[in-house]
């Protein structure tokens, strides 16, 4: 049985790691080559590194982190930041990463993901939305921002997210932002309204504070996968600094409880 | 010593790490001649089959790697596009494959049981293998690898098939034909399921 995939997903920051709150107020929690050695170590699912100064400083990916991070990495990798053409995937495909995602650059331009499904193959590509609840007193549903939530664009995002995956996304990750470092749950709507509308591997990220929130999506959206950075690196309500991850015992039992209630429902 | 061909495709580098750590000699071989002195042979692979196929094709290595692995029978596994390229042919594709072991890469979504799972088939999954395969020595139960793919070898002769996966259907994700090899998850990255199938390879 193909199984969810729980995914670590770090933040990279001034060349250390860091987790954010509400795409705000970075805390650095650490070395990235370090937390990639102990993810090694409790045998995590995948791995998710987003460099989140690339895009904003609209700098090159840093090859030298990437080379480092992918040699050290025992689980499969999906790296992002600063990416805007097919030729730097590529590169980072070649330096030993499984997957590169792309978000800024491909809701500018689309077509970015088809020039790297055709060179890389559209099983790496992944595309990342940041999605929000829209905030006014008389507006409802979500709405797409980019550039660490500073910049709002006016597309529907479960629409705009059909046609990145045809544009070539082999995978698409639905970043939560007012979720995010929060540690109260995923948002199980945007995660469903998603999943229902989408026919390639989905992952949503931001709000999981515990291995039940991990449950409730699973539960609702059935095989996805459930991204988190807090509740891998924090312990404890003063979010002390410990990087944890589940036992295979653990992922084993949340997943299969998860999925028996969704089957009964 | 072990030779991962590098032709221009494929994550060399996790399995230049992978066999460092296991304590194995693996070096990467870009030329015919550093083909040479291979007592075991690694073929990776990923993207299209065509692309993957072209670049073999034109590395200049195909002749000698034939010569090795059908003439001087060198173990050789292919992994991921590199398992498909051992097939006859590929409905990704045009282009001929190897035809090392018989059978054709099919699209997973071609199947009517798997048309409406979500593509490409990523993420970690229980395998079925047949018990005694050399492979497999000292496997723990349960065996789980990662996957990540939409397309799939179909063996002609399914004495060939070492092992399945559910995705929808049941296909075959390992063949083993005599001393040919190929995998369609990846070893080099499904932790000590994984670490355990490379060093099989490299001792059976």
């Amino acid at each position: 049985m193909l199984r969810p995939r729980i995914i670590p997903c770090l933040l990279v920051h001034k060349g250390g790691l860091v987790k954010t709150r509400k795409f705000g107020s970075p805390k650095y929690v650490g070395d990235p080559i370090n937390a990639v050695k102990i993810f090694n170590e409790k045998e995590s699912d995948e791995l998710m590194v987003v460099d989140i100064d690339a895009a904003v400083n609209k700098a090159e990916p840093n090859y030298g982190l990437i080379a480092k991070l992918a040699a050290e990495c025992r689980m499969p990798l999906c790296y992002g930041g600063g990416i805007t053409t097919a030729e730097q995937a590529s590169r980072i495909i070649d330096l030993g990463v499984e997957k590169v995602s792309v978000s800024s650059a491909a809701i500018a331009d689309p077509a970015l993901l088809t020039r790297m499904a055709e060179a890389i193959g559209r099983q790496s590509v992944v595309a990342v939305l940041d999605v929000r609840k829209k905030s006014g007193l008389f507006s409802k549903g979500y709405e797409l921002c980019t550039h660490n939530a500073r910049t709002v664009h006016k597309v529907d995002p479960f629409a705009f997210a059909r046609q990145l995956q045809e544009a070539g996304a082999g995978e698409i990750v639905v970043n939560s932002v007012d979720r995010d470092g929060e540690m109260a749950g995923y948002d199980i709507e945007l995660a469903r309204q998603m999943r229902a509308g989408l026919r390639v591997p989905l992952t949503i990220l931001g709000g999981a504070g515990s291995l039940d929130d991990v449950g409730q999506l699973l539960g609702a959206c059935g095989v996805i996968g459930a991204a988190a950075g807090s509740l891998f690196v924090f312990k404890g309500q003063y979010r002390a600094v410990l990087i944890n991850y589940p036992t295979q015992q653990q992922k084993d039992d949340l997943c299969r409880a998860a999925l028996r209630d969704r089957d009964q429902k | 010593m072990i030779r991962i061909v590098d032709y221009g495709v494929g994550n060399i580098q996790a399995f230049m790490t992978i066999f460092k750590r296991l304590g194995l000699d693996a070096t990467r071989a870009r030329t015919a001649d550093e083909l040479e002195g291979a007592t075991r042979l690694v073929l990776p692979g990923v993207g299209a089959f065509d692309h993957a196929m072209t670049l073999l094709n034109q590395s200049g290595m195909r002749p000698r790697l034939e010569d090795m692995v059908l003439a001087r029978q060198v173990p050789v596994i292919g992994i991921c596009v590199g398992m498909q390229m051992l097939a006859s042919g590929s409905d990704e594709g045009q282009l001929p494959g190897l035809d090392w072991v018989p059978g054709r890469v099919k699209a997973l979504a071609s199947h009517p049981q798997s048309k409406d799972l979500p593509m490409p088939h990523m993420g970690w999954n229980d395998i079925r293998i047949r018990p005694g395969e050399k492979l497999f020595t000292d496997f723990e139960p349960d065996p789980r690898f990662y996957f990540l793919h939409s397309y799939y070898f179909d063996a002609q002769d399914k004495d060939d098939v070492a092992a399945t996966a559910e995705y929808g259907h049941h296909f075959d994700c390992i063949v083993s034909r005599g001393h040919i090899h190929g995998v369609q998850c990846h070893p080099e990255k499904s932790h000590h399921f994984g670490a355990q199938l490379l060093k099989n390879f490299a001792v059976l």
